[in-house]
């Protein structure tokens, strides 16, 4: 396990979960990415400004990082324009089927105790795990 | 001041999300490779972050229980309960999608200020995929007694 980093993983996890947790006792709004963004694409979709603010947030935590100096890794993605474009499909579409995604599902969900959120993280854990098994194993080799 | 609100919890979930590591695919991946374990090479951290994350809002959720939200008249969580096949085929393409490259929503929205290019690619397919899916839906008789909510009303 020499690439695990469990010191950062909780104090990192414990901001997100102060972030859901300050999002809906504040605003009362799930901390949701794929719900927050996917209203922002809606063309008949509501409250705009929030959605807005919590998705420029996002984008801004790292460049105010870079500004303090604080090392902001470039993504590694070896994997063709094609593959990356499917995966993208396939993560937006399957997200707003299931209606959400890591955060809505796997965090704010479990957090309260949803069995639908419960066994949507049961799932696509599931099915990532397979894929990358595939990936790295059967295929990569 | 709800904008104002939700900008700063944004901003908290992206630094939580740099910290934590797991803006970086192949971090994520790592924990994903469970056949890497007998050799050691497996990352657990991911697991480290969402207990963690779930330990703060769980136990907040349990403790903090008011009527109404500081900024808002009422909570707007999620209204479907079912347990039903697009919960199971979402939940598949999303995790095949995931799987594939190691970016969920949160950490390939907050990875465009890094200006990569496949990230770029990831993200605006992940827009076509969701407008795809609510045309879809749109278009389509709402299944399952009905229960077609629109994106406020999600689990997230």
């Amino acid at each position: 396990m020499a690439n695990f980093t469990p010191i950062s993983a909780a104090i990192g996890g414990a901001l997100i979960g102060l972030s859901a947790l300050l999002l809906l006792q504040l605003n009362g709004r799930i901390a949701g990415v794929t719900g927050i963004f996917a209203g922002l694409l809606d063309p008949a979709g509501s409250d705009r400004a929030w959605r807005a603010t919590f998705i420029a947030g996002l984008i801004v935590a790292p460049l105010t990082a870079m500004l303090v100096g604080y090392a902001v890794p470039i993504p590694e993605i070896p994997v063709s324009f094609v593959t990356v474009a499917i995966a993208g499909a396939l993560v937006g579409f399957g997200t707003r089927l299931s209606n959400g995604c890591t955060s809505g599902h796997g965090i704010c969900g479990i957090a309260r105790l949803s069995p639908r959120s419960l066994v949507a993280t049961g799932v696509f854990m599931a099915a990532a795990i397979a894929v990358v098994a595939v990936t790295r194993h059967v295929i990569g080799g | 001041m709800r904008a104002l609100a939700s900008l700063a919890c944004g901003f908290i979930f992206g630094w939580g999300l740099l910290i934590s590591g797991m803006v970086m695919p192949t971090k994520v991946l790592g924990f994903l490779d469970i056949l890497a374990i007998p050799s050691g090479g497996w990352d657990p951290s991911l697991a480290v972050v969402m207990a963690a994350a779930l330990a703060v809002s769980g136990l907040g959720y349990l403790v903090l229980r008011p009527s109404t939200p500081l900024f808002d008249t009422q909570f707007h969580l999620p209204t479907q309960r079912a347990i039903d096949r697009p919960l199971f085929v979402g939940s598949v393409m999303f995790g095949a999608g995931w799987g594939l490259v190691g970016l969920c929503p949160g950490p390939a929205i907050e990875n465009l200020a890094t200006l990569s290019t496949p990230v770029i690619v990831f993200v605006v397919a992940m827009a076509v995929g969701m407008i795809a899916h609510d045309l879809w839906q749109a278009r389509s008789p709402a299944p399952q007694s009905g229960a077609l909510a629109p994106a406020s009303a999600g689990d997230g």
